[in-house]
């Protein structure tokens, strides 16, 4: 019993250690959840092959990310997005300047069950599907039918793409079902006929059929060239043009040794 | 060493091992609360119990978690529905009606329907009664209030029938035969008789098997839907308390608001557990069988 009693101390300890506070490593890289596994992926890498280099890495979403890099309290701000104006303003008065490194992609592909005849939505009909003011299939040219909204948990950096982009800022229905993982948007399609959801370009089965957005359908290569709409860089950034061990890691990720852990982590490379 | 102070030594060993399993739970209970109080600094308890919209990652997020309650109270109800009757009923074939060979044979299996991990147990509304009820009902989504309650119940029909039965079993013979020779058949001995005496033992039952349903995570998470509405039908996607926590809270930042509301909805479902199992705790008091006279 005192055993567990100390590995119970120690452990919760630990993680009290590892979600309160950053200790100041060598390279602090804060922000968006979305690039975290990249991130996660990259480091534990780069600090096999660097030793002496201690990487700590959090998450706290695209906004604390680049703030973290005006105030310098990281040396890597990891967004989601591109800056905004208003960040760029405030940067500029401390006298900061961030750099953007795009170091991946990120693309998420509308998905329905087999049977359905739909093969092409745009923009504003996704939209309107998911704020629920087209409820039929017919509708969008379909065979009529009641449609039923599939989306992610809320906190899931597909959503955020989903919301970003499709919905731009208003809300999701209340009465969509949400799932919580890539897996049962899925499993979820595949057995409701009237089902429409949103996976990853990773996650995409035979099961599930895509739907082209404006005409362009979801693949790596439309995403690389821009055509597919639902797709975003992925960014590092960092306060002015970065050195030493912040330019080494930077350069790491964008070499064909860190793309291709972008790609194990879920996310689209570069090249 | 002398007898006395083996007994002393095994005494304090055995206090120790309570208390300390006292103090972890104490202190995860004040863990809970130290958690979610927090959320009251941006919205009141009004706005966070009533309020309908469930937004926590949007700016500014809605922080409701009314339509959560409304779909836990109303899982766990149809639930119970389903559940109550079943178990009770098995409890009574058990333990008065049944061969005793019968009995020895079923016994065990409802008690090994109790043991199924609720994993397996939302997988299969996911994946096997989902598409079913869809078809059956012809409703537009399987994964909905009523395919995750019918799981649900399954969960619960274990605790309510096996404790039933041990107090429907401990009903005293002289009741029964009080009862019989005063001409009453089989059927009326079991629900005027058998029944009240042993209403204590089947209201604990319930109340621990609802108890259970409440506090179920994996099944609701994986076959109500997941849809924070306000349900208008049985067969509308629903996302109970629990579920909400499960799915969120491995990517709420630490120690946002969202976070503070996640463990807010936690002490919301330790309030629901606490209070059911005082009233399941009253009950068995209150209405305790003390020998036969009682009655």
């Amino acid at each position: 019993m005192k055993r567990l009693n100390k590995e119970l101390f120690i452990t919760s300890l630990c993680l009290l250690i590892f979600t309160t506070t950053v200790f100041a490593g060598e390279l602090v890289i804060k922000g968006s959840t979305t690039v975290l596994p990249i991130a996660q992926k990259a480091a534990e890498a780069y600090m096999a092959e660097n030793p002496d280099v201690k990487i700590s890495l959090s998450g706290g979403g695209s906004g604390n990310g680049i703030k973290a890099i005006i105030d310098g309290t990281a040396h890597i701000g990891n967004a989601s997005r591109f800056i905004k104006q208003k960040e760029v303003n405030l940067a500029n008065t401390k006298g900061v300047y961030p750099v953007p490194f795009r170091v991946a992609l990120d693309a998420i592909v509308p998905v329905v069950n087999p049977k359905n005849t739909v093969a092409d939505l745009s923009m504003t009909q996704l939209k309107e599907i998911y704020l629920g003011r087209i409820k039929d299939w017919k509708e969008v040219g379909g065979t009529p039918g009641e449609i039923v909204v599939i989306s992610r948990d809320s906190s899931s950096g597909t959503f955020g793409v989903w919301k970003d982009l499709v919905m731009t800022k208003e809300r999701v229905i209340p009465s969509a079902l949400t799932v919580p993982s890539n897996g049962g948007i899925v499993q979820a399609v595949a057995k409701t006929p009237g089902a429409i959801g949103y996976v990853g370009l990773g996650y995409l089965t035979p099961e599930i059929k895509t739907v082209k957005v404006d005409g362009v359908s979801g693949t790596e290569e439309n995403t690389l060239n821009g055509s597919f709409p639902i797709a975003r860089g992925l960014f590092m950034f960092t306060k002015g043009w970065p050195k030493g061990d912040t330019m080494s890691f930077i350069s790491f990720i964008l070499s064909k040794k860190g793309q291709a852990l972008v790609q194990e982590a879920g996310s689209i490379p570069l090249f | 060493m002398k007898r006395q102070h083996i007994d002393k030594t095994v005494q304090s060993g055995f206090l120790l091992v309570a208390l300390f399993s006292i103090t972890v739970l104490l202190l995860i209970m004040v863990f809970l609360f130290i958690e979610g109080l927090p959320i009251l600094d941006h919205i009141s308890v009004k706005e966070f119990i009533f309020g309908k919209y469930w937004y926590p990652t949007d700016d500014p997020a809605d922080f409701g978690i009314f339509a959560l309650i409304l779909g836990s109270v109303c899982v766990t109800l149809l639930s119970g529905l389903m559940a109550i009757p079943l178990g009770i009923m098995t409890a009574v074939y058990l333990a008065e009606i049944a061969s005793p060979r019968v009995a020895e044979i079923v016994k065990p299996i409802v008690e090994l329907m109790a043991s199924m991990p609720s994993v397996v147990i939302g997988f299969f509304g996911m994946a096997v009664v989902a598409p079913f009820i869809q078809e059956l009902f012809d409703i537009p989504v399987g994964l909905n209030m009523f395919n995750a309650s019918l799981m649900l119940a399954f969960m619960a029909i274990p605790t309510i029938c096996s404790i039933s039965e041990d107090a429907v079993f401990s009903v005293p013979t002289a009741l029964k035969e009080a009862s019989f020779a005063l001409g009453a058949t089989h059927f009326e001995t079991i629900v005027k008789v058998v029944i009240p005496a042993s209403l204590s033992g089947i209201c604990t039952a319930v109340i621990l098997g609802l108890s259970r349903a409440i506090g179920e995570t994996m099944v609701v998470l994986m076959a109500a839907g997941g849809a924070a509405m306000i349900p208008g039908s049985i067969f509308d996607p629903v996302r109970p308390l629990p579920a909400s926590i499960a799915a969120e809270m491995a990517e709420a930042p630490f120690r946002s608001e969202h976070y503070h509301a996640l463990f807010a909805i936690g002490i919301v479902l330790f309030v629901f557990t606490f209070i059911f199992n005082l009233i399941a705790d009253y009950i068995s008091h209150k209405f305790r069988q003390v020998g036969e006279a009682s009655l």
